[in-house]
């Protein structure tokens, strides 16, 4: 089979009524979760700076405020960069309009803004099952789990009406995503609520048991949530935007079936070093190291697929955007596997250092990969000859790329030096700082990271206008990029 | 060659779900079952009891606030945290904690054993402004937790499902939790000896300095003042648990 021709199935030459309004209306959604997302991070970011701003209120307190943040960002502006690629991509790579008639799709995609509310408003309200990234409290789970076999029912039902005799990868990863999300989901929030007409359950395990149970759960909510399901994005967008076929076949079926393998058992270098049985810490360890190798065929075969068409990112920000993407990709899933090692990881852990890794995946690899979709998808879904300004793009991109880097090199140092100023002892063998002195000393880099977040949300404002001008039908009379500005003298 | 029958499952996408469903759920199975049937898993230790109502509304309140996200409880075996901390974390401390509360960033220290180490007066002074008795730190202030009526008179049908999800409450302590709730926060507390047998080690008295009403900042403050205090270090013996 060649990949190259399945990606190019998507020619609008057949007429296949496809159901693009639920895809546009997950594509703006993707926009609004996503500049909402990044809000509140920077504003977060700001308060550990300057803890004034959290105003003594409850409702805008760091703690509550946090997991808004995080949910915002990972399910709400990721949940819906999923559903909009998802929901295009299985419709043109199976020349097959969305399974579910115009309701059941429309039902996956509100259904699932209501759960954002919901736990939005548990979030700030404090309504919380205390569990990182699992924060919504039961009812809100019952709700989500009903979309989710909505989502499921509907992605499967598309597959089995496909016109092509394959099931193209990208929908590999989508339907593993879809598939693993469901498992975690319902295991992780295993509850008994105290009363039907109350929001508070308690979970039905308990200390070292509901810790893995929760880090299996969150690890691979990273595993399969920011990471299967934007291969999947990654595996239609390049081929489509370079206009190359996928680099290797065989590459990406070993590398699929190895990366959701492995995942599922790195879990436990969440838990190193803590009560947690040294077998299981151990086990973790290893499978995370081994789950270098199928990342980095994926990052090799998203990388590989550009052969030929090197030249495209002096011209294209947009492919830019997507290739800058698998590069922070293959970064991040590199460094991953060096803080699972224990050794790094006590040093690494209950630091900031941490944090840093977290974002140059969530965005330098989820953000960006999105963003080049959603600029992709824009121009497409609305019949625009082009996006209102490629200029826009660039700029985008480079104040998003300068966001990254101010972030992450500010988070290694301030969790590389917190982690050291722990563990230091003077000459006569006491500890050598108190714990407020190495908070003390994050301030400065603190600073940095919230500007460099600051400039994260800029870029993402630049998006908003652009789309905003794209869809109303707008050109930006501009150069194109890669022209050079002035002609050279004689 | 397997990757030459790949396309069985490419094909059909029944085939691939039960590939990809196949495939994800060993991991999960290797690593998380073995933790609820080895009997190893959990250390025998004295000492550790279920929370007492006030303790468990001053958890739910440290969850609500989402303490969590700044502050770890969970002491690793390293030389500089138990000279810090106390002594390491034991999976036995935390074997009632539905959920747990391990964390995984210490923005602020760990608090696993913070019970003891600051007086009442200090936890509330500190609530209210933590800059007022620590002027570098970056933790929001909570002044409102002293102000707020403490909510927790359904305290028996809290326990109950507690009970339901495997913490040893016996009968007596659920009839008596909504009593217990209140009790704890007075004076009389300390001189009640099946309170105190109910719940050996329970702070006592009144927390947040205003003994005529049970506030959130009670609940929390007692929470606090329990935590790392059940397990009796001077009798332990690692030894007895080798894993």
């Amino acid at each position: 089979m060649s990949q190259g021709s399945m990606a190019q199935a998507a020619s609008p030459s057949v007429a296949v009524d496809y159901n693009m309004d639920v895809v546009r209306w997950a594509a703006l959604a993707t926009v609004f979760w996503g500049v909402v997302g990044f809000l509140v991070g920077d504003v977060i970011a700001w308060q550990l700076a300057f803890p004034v701003l959290n105003f003594d209120t409850e409702f805008l307190n760091f703690g509550r405020l946090r997991p808004l943040h995080t949910s915002a960002v990972i399910f709400a502006f990721g949940g819906n960069a999923l559903l909009a690629t998802s929901f295009y991509v299985v419709q043109r790579t199976c020349r097959a309009p969305l399974y579910g008639g115009r309701a059941l799709p429309a039902f996956v995609f509100w259904g699932y803004q209501l759960f954002i509310v919901m736990a939005a408003i548990g979030y700030v309200t404090g309504t919380t099952q205390g569990r990182e990234y699992a924060e919504p409290e039961w009812f809100v789970d019952i709700w989500l789990t009903i979309v989710w076999v909505g989502y499921l029912a509907m992605f499967v039902g598309t597959l089995l009406k496909r016109k092509e005799p394959h099931i193209y990868v990208a929908n590999w990863f989508y339907l593993a995503f879809i598939v693993t999300i469901a498992m975690l989901h319902l295991g992780n929030n295993l509850a008994i609520p105290v009363s039907f007409m109350g929001a508070k359950s308690y979970s039905m395990f308990s200390g070292v048991q509901d810790a893995l149970t929760q880090w299996w759960y969150g690890h691979n909510a990273v595993g399969f949530f920011l990471t299967a399901g934007f291969l999947g994005m990654m595996y239609y967008f390049i081929p489509k935007r370079a206009e190359r076929p996928v680099y290797s076949y065989r590459l990406s079926i070993i590398h699929f079936w190895a990366l959701i393998f492995l995942y599922i058992w790195a879990g436990p270098h969440h838990l190193h070093y803590t009560a947690l049985p040294d077998w299981a810490q151990t086990l973790g360890m290893t499978f995370s190291i081994m789950l270098w190798m199928p990342s980095w065929g994926g990052m090799i075969n998203g990388l590989m697929t550009l052969s030929g068409a090197w030249d495209k990112l002096r011209t294209d920000p947009v492919l830019r955007f997507m290739v800058a993407a698998v590069g922070f990709y293959g970064m991040s899933t590199f460094e991953g596997p060096v803080m699972s090692i224990k050794a790094v990881n006590g040093l690494s852990h209950y630091t900031d250092w941490t944090i840093g890794h977290v974002h140059s995946g969530a965005l330098g690899w989820v953000a960006f990969v999105s963003f080049g979709a959603i600029y992709f998808l824009i121009p497409v879904l609305w019949n625009r000859e082009r996006l209102y300004s490629m200029r826009l793009v660039a700029h985008h991109f480079w104040l998003g790329t300068i966001g990254i880097v101010l972030y992450i090199t500010s988070m290694w140092v301030s969790g590389i030096m917190q982690g050291l100023m722990w563990r230091a002892y003077d000459e006569l063998g006491f500890l050598q700082y108190s714990f407020i002195e190495t908070v003390e000393a994050m301030h400065p880099y603190y600073i940095i990271r919230a500007t460099g977040g600051l400039l994260f949300l800029l870029g993402s404002l630049l998006m908003v206008w652009n789309v905003y001008k794209t869809i109303k039908g707008d050109l930006r009379n501009e150069a194109p990029i890669g022209t050079p500005a002035t002609v050279a003298a004689e | 060659m397997l990757l030459k029958k790949h396309h069985i499952v490419e094909k059909n996408v029944f085939f691939l779900i039960l590939g990809i469903f196949m495939t994800i759920i060993i991991g999960g199975i290797v690593e998380i079952v073995p933790l609820f049937t080895m009997e190893q898993t959990i250390e025998k230790v004295e000492g550790v009891r279920p929370y007492s109502p006030l303790e468990q509304a001053g958890r739910n309140i440290y969850i609500r606030e989402g303490c969590y996200n700044c502050h770890s409880q969970q002491i690793r075996p390293f030389r500089d945290e138990v000279e810090r901390y106390g002594h390491y974390s034991l999976a036995a401390e935390s074997m009632y904690d539905h959920p747990f509360q391990w964390g995984s960033k210490r923005t602020g220290p760990d608090l696993a054993r913070v019970g003891g180490k600051y007086s009442n007066a200090w936890h509330v002074a500190h609530m209210i402004d933590p800059r007022a008795v620590v002027p570098e730190s970056i933790m929001p202030g909570y002044p409102f937790l002293a102000e707020r009526k403490l909510n927790f008179d359904d305290a028996q049908a809290h326990l109950e499902t507690l009970k339901l999800v495997g913490v040893p409450y016996t009968d007596e302590m659920i009839e008596a939790a909504k009593a217990d709730l209140y009790l704890q926060a007075s004076e009389d507390a300390a001189y009640d000896d099946d309170f105190l047998a109910r719940y050996p080690n329970a702070a006592t008295g009144d927390f947040d300095g205003n003994p005529a009403e049970l506030t959130e900042m009670d609940a929390l403050v007692a929470y606090l003042q329990v935590l790392g205090r059940m397990v009796d270090f001077t009798t332990y013996n690692p030894q007895m648990n080798l894993r």
